[in-house]
């Protein structure tokens, strides 16, 4: 391989108390990809995500062992967590808008991380609602409450907020549940276009969203891998694993 | 309530289901219980708020004379046989019962008792003024021995001086003494043992707090009196021992665990997503926890200032016992005050039944219900506000 992995997982175990989520996860992203992630549900999909910027320390059950490297720092002893998740954009299934208005939900990461000139924070938040196909349908009520957007809006403002801290790693999980058809395209095309500043791992449930966008793509079941190959492999007739295009041509189950 | 019957008689299947109350009799039984208690809960409140008021009116309608000399009134005792009885009992101020009991020597003896009373009236020029009106509860006046205009608290002097306006003036200062001291402390231990502290260490700061409460407030005014009062003296090195400061103090520490429980209950159920949310963001828990969590709660800590407030300006025994008791009007905080429900507790069992000094004090007692009532009003409206607007409607 010619340039590093940017993220290098090495077997990678996690437990909810007695119940085990991943059984042993190996596998490097590459800098610059668009790494989809397929699965049906309860197949770890998310708390991989969740590993990745440590919130699952969140969870008090959890268990990890194995080990995670974000540009060869380790993840589970890295000594700022903080900057971590600063560099890993994050954007969850279920919109979580902060109870704060459309302009501070985006500038709110920013700030965090201690922008506080005017002028560069209202071009980062329109920058951001831009990319996240928003900012037409909010540039006139930014002062108003985050949630009090529809569903679809608030999971784009929460595009933006991932986007506004400037990750090296976006990672989308279920970014297009709520979203029409015709949104989902447009955010399609600018993480076409953000992949040249960043890696991103995308988790989805649409098989056909990872087959139009994914370099690579993994396919996790119950936990484990099933297959990790490039993405015309895996959608083609003869993947590697018989499961895979069962599941990928909706056979499966 | 009438019981909305069916037009079509009986219905058949499952939509005879929703009106079952007639086929439970025990339920409606336990309704008609709640129903009653709850109503005899709302009377009660009601009743009190009648009966302080009945007591309070005729100084609020200025129909209570306390002038100390009123002169038309004091009758020699040969009078007596010149007056019809409803005159005499009218100026003998009996009711009828007691006057239809009381033989002609009873009332001769009332009689001399009421012309050595207005004899006995100082010699004052302040002596025929009624003290009990409007003028003299709220305004200043130069009483007799004063070089200037001044608000006297002084019921039991030979002239009555009702000036409420020191009093009013000691419950503010011993609040909000109070509450400078309680909600900032109480507020950040919300925000620490809600958002930020271990949960091991929360299991025990929070019961800790809260068992504050449970202090009985004639032991935190001991507390007050003994050991606040000494050691905030050494500090501060004020004159009076003890004043509105002292007051003020041990008042927060009640308060303290009032707005402490309901503040942290409104921050704990902030929903966890949001601070985590936040977090994934890549804030401190600092930051998630004073920009995001408790902007989402301030319905809800406001809630609990407005309770603290209530108990700040309510509370008795704290203040009766460390505020030094002086009804002295200045804006320091470090003068001796007295607040109007100390007032209330202290001089109350002293006054006699339905005199002028007794209806002044239950004047107080409906300010004080007005305050707190108006308080928790205008607290509710600006909470429904600010939960209108964290909630986004229109």
């Amino acid at each position: 391989m010619a340039e590093p992995p940017c993220i290098e997982i090495r077997d990678l175990r996690l437990a909810y108390g007695p119940k085990e989520v991943l059984r042993g996860i190996s596998l490097d992203v590459l800098p610059n990809e668009i790494f989809g992630v397929i699965g049906p549900a309860q197949s770890g999909k998310t708390s991989l995500l969740r590993c990745l910027n440590r919130t699952i320390d969140f969870v008090p059950t959890a268990r990890v062992q194995g080990t995670i490297r974000v540009d060869g720092d380790e993840v589970r002893r890295t000594k700022d967590v903080f900057a971590l998740r600063r560099k890993i954009g994050m954007v969850a299934p279920l919109p979580v808008g902060l109870p704060l208005s459309i302009y501070d939900n985006v500038a709110f990461a920013p700030r965090c991380a201690g922008l506080t000139r005017k002028a560069d924070l209202e071009a980062m938040v329109e920058q951001c609602l831009r990319q996240a196909a928003l900012w037409e349908e909010v540039k006139d009520r930014l002062d108003s409450l985050g949630t009090r957007l529809s569903g679809g809006q608030q999971q784009r403002l929460t595009i933006a907020r991932a986007l506004s801290h400037q990750p090296e790693i976006l990672c989308l999980d279920e970014f297009s549940i709520a979203i029409d058809p015709v949104t989902t395209m447009r955010i399609e095309e600018v993480l076409k276009e953000l992949r040249a500043h960043m890696t991103i791992i995308l988790v989805t449930n649409l098989t056909q969203q990872a087959r139009r966008l994914a370099d690579r793509t993994l396919f996790l079941w119950n936990g484990e891998i099933v297959e990790l190959d490039r993405t015309d492999v895996i959608f083609s007739e003869q993947p590697a694993n018989r499961k895979t295009y069962e599941y990928v041509n909706g056979i499966f189950g | 309530m009438a019981e909305p019957s069916h037009p079509g008689g009986r219905r058949p299947g499952w939509q005879a289901l929703d009106r079952g109350q007639r086929a439970r009799p025990w339920e409606w039984v336990a309704e008609q219980a709640i129903r009653v208690v709850s109503v005899t809960a709302i009377v009660l409140v009601f009743l009190i708020f009648v009966f302080v008021m009945r007591e309070a009116l005729p100084v609020l309608l200025g129909r209570v004379n306390s002038a100390a000399a009123q002169e038309r009134r004091a009758l020699p005792v040969e009078q007596m046989d010149r007056l019809d009885p409803e005159e005499l009992r009218q100026y003998l101020e009996l009711s009828r019962k007691e006057f239809a009991e009381m033989d002609r020597d009873t009332l001769r003896l009332l009689m001399e008792v009421k012309l050595e009373a207005a004899e006995e009236v100082p010699e004052d020029k302040d002596a025929p003024l009624n003290t009990a009106a409007w003028r003299y509860l709220l305004g200043p006046h130069q009483w007799t021995g004063y070089d200037r205009p001044a608000y006297i608290w002084q019921p039991v002097s030979s002239i009555h001086k009702y000036n409420i306006v020191p009093l009013i003036v000691g419950s503010l200062k011993t609040s909000v003494v109070a509450l400078l001291f309680a909600v900032p402390l109480a507020l950040a231990a919300a925000l620490y043992v809600s958002q930020l502290a271990p949960p091991r260490l929360k299991e025990w700061v929070k019961p800790g707090i809260e068992l504050l409460a449970g202090i009985p407030s004639v032991v935190l005014g001991f507390f007050g009196l003994v050991v606040l009062a000494t050691f905030l003296q050494q500090v501060c090195g004020y004159a009076s021992r003890l004043n509105a400061f002292v007051a003020g103090i041990a008042l927060g520490l009640a308060c303290i665990p009032v707005i402490f429980s309901i503040a942290e209950d409104a921050l704990t159920s902030v929903p966890r997503s949001f601070s985590e949310a936040a977090l994934a963001l890549g804030s401190s828990r600092w930051q998630a926890a004073w920009q995001v969590v408790l902007p989402a709660a301030v319905p809800g800590v406001f809630a609990a200032i407005v309770l603290g407030f209530g108990r700040a300006v309510g509370e008795t025994m704290v203040v009766l016992m460390a505020s030094g008791n002086a009804s002295l009007l200045t804006w320091s905080v470090f003068d001796s005050t007295r607040t109007m429900t100390a007032t209330i507790a202290a001089e109350l069992a002293e006054t006699v039944f339905g005199g002028h000094h007794y209806r002044i004090l239950f004047l107080l007692g409906a300010l004080l219900f007005a305050v707190t009532f108006l308080s928790n009003l205008l607290g509710e409206l600006v909470i429904q506000r600010l939960k209108r607007r964290l909630e986004g409607g229109r």
